[in-house]
């Protein structure tokens, strides 16, 4: 998935090969991901799609059912792998993701802590952030999720730059050999003020911590507990809002609106007819924006923290 | 007091002696009239090493106009919508002094490039940029090149070595440091030969150097063949005058096929209208108009809320993926 391997960049040269994962786009919000194999065939309601006639053609392409449905085959990234993986836990999302690393201060070469991996959204997001020369070491209590996601990474192509444990971080904090070396540690954590101790020990000088919590009280306990090492303690909150949009054609007689405002469009129907023979006169129709109507109200608060340094 | 060389706390502590009202105060406001008041007069500052996100922070309270009111959370989805990662060849549309720029090229980390493009003939400014204090590896893989540049087919390829070599040196020979740059776009398609090329180079000019790091150097010829060959891994646009869809028709045939691209404005009405243009052609799928929101909260015992400021807006981003069926529209 990282362009790090020239193999898997994103490129006008590259085609899609046996073995490659591709991400089949149905719809903004249908996706699958799916390995690429020759005598394989995928199903969906457009019709059966052969693999064989995906390979050889470059990603981005469009790709025809027997029935004649279409869908787009696109290369994996670790936002579209967001959307398409399987949820074992509750995941986070690309708001949250983006501040994270970038709060983090993220670069190639920043060795991370994570705990707990749930079901490695953000860990293949830190991966790529840290790639190549930098690596994720993330911690799960829960051996059978930490299997799984080990899997994940093999199938993106991340695992060479994230190593996954199995260890209960509230107990028994991060393991030793790593104090002193995190540029950065995020928590996920039911409890996690019982992990900052053991995370001050791994951060090195002026090293950022987050801790991602649904509930405030958890904040609250965390932001005490942080208090006594850490500084320039922030906690915010990160939504966001999607549009949908819509082509509003002057000459459609829809809409409530006045009875005057209706008669002011059909005579501009009638002059723009006159004026040109073009089809699709701009002047005719407007496109219009508006939020949609669902929309998600909390995913959870993120408080970030950094080190203090004794001088 | 101040003027005796009282410190910083032995004011703050006279204030609060002769506070007339500092008694009666609850002992949650007699501590925050406590930080306000130290705030004042015995400010301590602390030096912190410059990162995107620090910088981004700072001019957007100080100086928003100037970034083009692009807050930090906007940044950061940017970043990840345009899947920058190290090795990649990010194309970028930078009118936001050289922020974009510069935190594009911190997460490649020294690797790929970051190609800084203009729409027409003069390069937007970069000084942003050298806030971030870059080391010379990550100076170099940040690189400066036109529309025409990229697209042109260059036949006269040895010759135009030979010009960017003549107009290198002209620059190295000059010690002038000018705050914006305006090194004039080579064009490759000239057939009037080297002798004006290099007259403009006299009379242009000379990019910006601060110190010994370069940065915005224009693109080597090969690095132009490799996003010819390859096509650019993704594409980032911060250009809030600008109308979205009368560039990004010219810029979206550069990208690979099925690369990321993210667009920020900040009205919603110009993305609409490019999104709408994108779909019809369907140059694009995945096309998703975002605006990001962001809170901060204040969390201290018995006082936890969210803070009584809050930035209203940080601008639109459309977001979708380049689609490889207008492969006829590839240059």
């Amino acid at each position: 998935m990282l362009p790090t391997d020239p193999t898997k960049k994103i490129s006008f040269t590259r085609c899609i090969k046996e073995g490659d994962l591709v991400i089949v786009y149905e719809r903004h919000d249908c996706m699958k991901a799916v390995k690429v194999c020759q005598n394989s065939a995928f199903q969906n309601r457009f019709g059966a799609f052969k693999h064989s006639d995906w390979i050889g053609k470059p990603f981005g392409s469009m790709v025809f059912s027997n029935k004649g449905g279409f869908v787009y085959l696109l290369a994996p990234t670790p936002e579209l792998w967001t959307l398409v993986l399987s949820h074992r836990t509750q995941i986070l999302y690309i708001a949250d993701i983006s501040f994270v690393i970038m709060y983090l201060e993220l670069v190639p070469g920043c060795l991370v802590l994570e705990s707990g991996t749930g079901s490695g959204s953000l860990t293949t997001s830190l991966a790529r952030a840290v790639a190549p020369t930098g690596h994720v070491y993330t911690f799960d209590f829960h051996e059978q999720r930490a299997a799984s996601a080990r899997e994940d990474f093999e199938r993106t192509g991340v695992s060479s730059f994230v190593t996954v444990g199995v260890r209960d971080i509230q107990g028994q904090g991060f393991p030793d050999e790593f104090s002193g070396l995190a540029d950065s540690i995020f928590l996920d954590l039911p409890q996690p003020w019982l992990a900052i101790p053991s995370a001050k020990k791994m951060l090195k000088q002026d090293g950022i911590l987050c801790s991602f919590s649904p509930c405030i009280e958890q904040v609250q306990r965390s932001c005490e507990s942080l208090r006594l090492n850490f500084t320039d303690i922030r906690t915010f909150e990160i939504l966001l809002r999607t549009y949908e949009i819509r082509q509003w054609r002057a000459d459609c007689t829809q809409g409530t609106g006045g009875g005057s405002a209706g008669s002011i469009r059909h005579k501009r129907k009638q002059h723009l007819i006159e004026g040109s023979g073009e089809q699709e006169n701009p002047n005719n129709s407007t496109v219009m924006a508006r939020p949609n109507g669902e929309a998600r109200g909390h995913t959870g608060y993120l408080t970030f923290a950094r080190l203090k340094c004794l001088s | 007091m101040r003027r005796q060389g009282a410190t910083g706390e032995e004011i703050v502590e006279a204030l609060i002696a002769n506070s007339a009202t500092f008694e009666k105060k609850t002992s949650f406001s007699q501590e925050k009239y406590k930080l306000k008041k130290q705030k004042k007069y015995a400010p301590k500052v602390l030096l912190r090493r410059p990162f995107a996100r620090s910088i981004c922070e700072a001019y957007f309270k100080k100086n928003p106009a100037r970034i083009g009111f692009l807050r930090v959370d906007t940044l950061s989805l940017l970043l990840s919508m345009g899947n920058v990662a190290a090795n990649s060849d990010v194309l970028v549309v930078d009118m936001a002094g050289g922020l974009l720029t510069g935190a594009v090229a911190e997460r490649l980390g020294g690797t790929g490039y970051v190609c800084n493009t203009c729409i027409g003939d003069s390069p937007y400014p970069m000084d942003i940029v050298r806030i971030f204090n870059f080391s010379n590896e990550i100076c170099k893989s940040i690189v400066r090149a036109s529309v025409s540049d990229v697209t042109s087919q260059s036949e006269t390829s040895e010759q135009s070595d030979q010009l960017e070599s003549a107009c290198n040196m002209e620059i190295q020979s000059n010690e002038q440091k000018s705050s914006s740059v305006s090194m004039e776009d080579i064009s490759l398609s000239s057939e009037n030969g080297v002798s004006d090329l290099i007259l403009e180079a006299n009379h242009s000019p000379v990019n910006k150097i601060s110190k010994s790091h370069k940065v915005g150097e224009k693109a080597s010829q090969e690095t132009l063949k490799l996003w010819k060959e390859n096509g650019f891994s993704s594409m980032i646009v911060v250009a809030p005058e600008l109308d979205p869809w009368s560039f990004v028709k010219d810029l979206l045939p550069l990208l690979s096929y099925s690369a990321p691209f993210a667009i920020y404005h900040q009205y919603l009405q110009p993305l609409a209208t490019c999104m709408h243009s994108l779909q019809v052609r369907k140059m694009a799928i995945g096309l998703q108009i975002s605006e990001p929101w962001l809170r901060e909260y204040q969390v201290l015992p018995s006082r936890t809320h969210p803070c009584m400021q809050m930035s209203g807006c940080g601008g639109y981003i459309l977001s979708g993926t380049r689609t490889a069926t207008n492969a006829s529209s590839q240059q």
